[in-house]
């Protein structure tokens, strides 16, 4: 074998490697990329049901409700629009009425979103990047939501 | 008055750095020798005077002196010393500072350890790696100074983030650093390199080292935040594929290829452009995490930094080394010799798979990383690209290497026989079978693919044990006989076998615990008890506590394994003081089979308390498998050939391997 035929097989095998690589990518971007909508953007239908999202915005104030077990729902809001979440599990630390929130799940067909992850970024002053600019071009002021029921939060964030 | 010392020793170190960059450069292209002899005692001042600034920083934070902008921001008077201490690299400015620091130690070594090395050489690597000084000095000097102060000072700290507040987190930023910053060494010798046209197994030789400190230091650094992020975060993830493990997972995978990529130039003096190359990629890999992680353009928990101003000085700091790199390497790569040749089958080719599967998978990560960053800036959509992508696209390239890997070690140089490689590796095939169908039986009914999972893990152990017993001829000699050769073994052999060995671990721990969880999400009141993989776990109730600087509530949990009592449990929630937050502290047990991992929830107002509880098998074992390639690395490095500062006795006694 000649040099360059050796050298041929390593590019040959890298470029095979790569072009596997390249079509992995390709697939798993299809089918595995979630979108993230805000509750304007599902009102106004941009969102196909059934449709894996993440859905974001403020917990709003005097929604949570918690039923048998581990079951709570919740709504989520960005001002203008208001979905109803029903979620199973536990909620993150930095779950709180008022506060910015992001869920990941489906739209079911009566209109409510089906979570089965809730994110509450771990950061007393963090609102969730998307979640801010999407409510600023909404124009929504974020003003004091993000100071804090230091005492309440005490006896467990319960409604 | 100590922080404005402080400040002004970092000026002065950013300005002995700019002299370094400068004047031995010069030297070498003009065959200089006092000019060259300046490097040595300016990479020394520059160490000094860093050292004093981080000391300085450092004395700010635990006298708590809030009129330092810095310390008001990330501390509290009331943290304990530890944290107190370890909030110096908690926040974006002090941990830059971290990072000019151990740039400056990797540069002072290169002076002080580097005296046997040729004077341009010396040199130019010195002057590369003061410019990267100046400007990560710059950057901190105009956009993130930890010396400013506040008028007035306020009364007390806003406190550091609570779930910073832990003794492996103190330790990971240090750690994660010198892995990052130390592939600035490979970067500096790479350029140098280029620019002298000229490279050769001594070079190798001495990259090589460095290259194996700031991996076994990255490998253990990712490792803590992985562990941290299980025990701390409540939900018992141990990875997450998010932005800022990635970024630090990117510059691992780059330099794992480079490891294996500069054994081939050491030993055989082949691939030198491509080994020089992936030199320059390691570095703008762990640029590229920088950039990810202190500009702010991602949405984590790491991402201190929200100031588009610094994103853009970072950036143009990455494009400036990368692409710099890139096109110096694509103007001089080649004045750069062809080594040795080599068959498609053999050591060299076994190596060269490694690196391609490796910089692949990279790439793949890469991809997954910005593609959302890209897709946001590009068309304002928003998406999360999560581990459903990172599984899809990772997982399959790692079959391949993880199946070869055993391979590797069999095969000579230049030209190698598989046939012979996969007769000696029959009895590790054997035990991989085995391992099949136990896992089967142990489990059934289960996922069908995880005992492969399992076995592949088995499989790439054995092998490497394999490799170790036939290096020493087992069962050709008695047992004196075979530890004596064992002894005799260079350890290089030995790191290689026990890194390979922590890999097969990780799979193990990985794939078990992905494929077998035990997962109990459920309400629970007083003298309730469930069932969690074989373990009774009764709740007692919960108490409200107090520590240094939270209150907390404390559950209290029984367990028992058929009618026997194992332990108790006590999960906590905590609320801190400053900065008021809750944080959960898992209550684990930890068995040889795995860990049993409670949560406290919340106090539901129908009674009772929200509880979850998980059996993890064999997660340990990710974390053992990881500390298995740090020390894996150490040993490796003790090799005298390996030595800091040896290459040249070592190049007077070649052959110090068995070329099989």
């Amino acid at each position: 074998m000649t040099r360059k035929q050796r050298r041929g097989i390593l590019i040959g095998a890298g470029v095979a490697i790569l072009s596997v690589a390249a079509i992995l990518v390709m697939f798993a971007f299809r089918s595995s990329i979630v979108f993230f909508h805000t509750p304007s953007d599902i009102a106004t239908s941009k969102v196909p049901a059934g449709q894996r999202i993440r859905l974001g915005g403020l917990v709003e104030k005097g929604s949570v409700v918690r039923g048998e077990g581990t079951h709570v729902k919740f709504a989520v809001t960005d001002t203008l629009q208001t979905i109803p979440v029903s979620f199973s599990g536990i909620l993150p630390d930095l779950f709180r009425e008022g506060q910015g929130v992001v869920a990941e799940g489906r739209i079911e067909p009566d209109g409510h979103f089906a979570a089965d992850s809730v994110l509450a970024k771990h950061d007393e002053t963090y609102m969730p990047p998307e979640v801010a600019k999407a409510l600023k071009e909404k124009g929504v002021t974020l003003g004091e939501g993000a100071t804090h029921e230091t005492k309440a939060a005490g006896e467990t964030a319960s409604p | 008055m100590i922080t404005e010392l402080g400040h002004f020793a970092l000026i002065l170190a950013v300005l002995v750095a700019a002299v370094q960059m400068v004047v031995p450069a010069l030297g070498a292209y003009q065959r200089d020798a006092r000019l060259m002899s300046v490097a040595e005692p300016a990479a020394l001042s520059q160490l000094t005077l860093l050292t004093f600034a981080f000391l300085a920083l450092m004395h700010a934070y635990v006298t708590s002196d809030f009129s330092v902008a810095n310390v008001a921001t990330n501390s509290h008077s009331t943290k304990p010393l530890l944290y107190k201490i370890s909030g110096v690299w908690g926040n974006h400015e002090g941990s830059m500072l971290l990072w000019v620091l151990i740039l400056a130690i990797f540069g002072a070594a290169v002076a002080l350890f580097g005296r046997n090395l040729p004077a341009t050489l010396r040199a130019n690597v010195l002057s590369v790696q003061a410019s990267i000084a100046v400007a990560f000095g710059l950057f901190i000097l105009l956009t993130s100074n930890p010396f400013v102060r506040l008028e007035p000072a306020p009364f007390d700290g806003r406190g550091l983030n609570p779930i910073l507040q832990d003794p492996a987190l103190s330790f990971h930023p240090p750690f994660l650093y010198m892995g990052y910053v130390g592939f600035s060494m490979a970067f500096s010798f790479a350029i140098a390199a280029l620019i002298e046209g000229r490279t050769d197994a001594a070079w190798a030789r001495w990259v090589r080292p460095w290259t194996l400190l700031a991996w076994m230091c990255l490998t253990i650094g990712i490792a803590m935040g992985s562990w941290w992020a299980y025990y701390e975060l409540g939900w018992g993830g141990w990875w997450f594929w998010d932005p800022v493990e990635n970024a630090s997972f990117m510059p691992w995978l780059a330099g794992t290829a480079l490891l294996h990529s500069a054994l081939v130039m050491e030993k055989r003096d082949a691939l030198k452009v491509w080994t020089v190359l992936l030199a320059i990629l390691t570095f703008s890999m762990s640029l590229m995490g920088t950039f990810l992680v202190r500009s702010g353009v991602l949405s984590s928990v790491h991402a201190f930094a929200v100031d588009p101003q610094r994103g853009v000085f970072v950036l143009a700091i990455m494009v400036l080394f990368t692409g710099g790199g890139l096109a110096l390497f694509a103007y001089r790569a080649r004045e750069l010799r062809q080594g040795g040749i080599f068959a498609p089958i053999s050591r060299e080719g076994a190596l060269v798979l490694n690196n391609i599967l490796l910089t692949t998978a990279c790439a793949t990560v890469l991809v997954g990383t910005l593609y959302p960053l890209a897709l946001e800036s590009l068309t304002g959509e928003k998406i999360s690209v999560g581990a459903p992508y990172f599984n899809m696209t990772f997982g399959p390239l790692m079959l391949p290497l993880l199946l070869a890997m055993p391979f590797g070690p069999y095969l000579a140089w230049k030209r190698g026989d598989v046939y012979a490689a996969a007769q000696r590796l029959f009895v590790a095939a054997l035990v991989a079978i085995a391992a099949i169908a136990v896992t089967f039986a142990v489990t059934k009914p289960g996922p069908w693919l995880a005992p492969f999972g399992i076995a592949i893990g088995v499989w790439v152990m054995a092998g490497a044990i394999s490799e170790l017993l036939f290096r020493a001829k087992a069962g050709n000699a008695n047992l004196e006989e075979v530890l004596r050769r064992l002894r005799n073994l260079p350890r290089s052999v030995f790191g290689t076998a026990l890194a390979h060995f922590g890999v097969g671990m990780m799979v193990i721990g990985i794939i078990a615990t992905s494929a077998y969880q035990t997962e109990r999400v459920l309400l629970m009141k007083v003298g309730d008890t469930v069932d969690v993989a074989g373990y009774a776990l009764t709740f007692n109730g919960a108490k409200a506590g107090q520590g240094p600087n939270y209150k907390e509530q404390i559950g209290s949990f029984t367990v028992q394994r058929d009618g026997a009592p194992v332990t108790t449990l006590q999960p906590e929630k905590r609320l801190y003081d400053a900065p008021p937050q809750p944080t959960t502290e898992a209550g684990i047990y930890n068995a040889w089979t795995g860990d049993l991992y409670v949560v406290l929830g919340d106090e539901q107002t129908s009674g009772g308390w929200a509880v979850r509880a998980y059996f993890h098998p064999f997660v340990r074992f990710i974390w053992l498998g990881a500390l298995v390639m740090f020390i894996a690395g150490a040993v490796s490095l003790s090799d005298r050939r390996l030595r800091v500062g040896a290459p040249q006795r070592a190049r007077r006694s070649p052959a110090a391997v068995p070329a099989e």
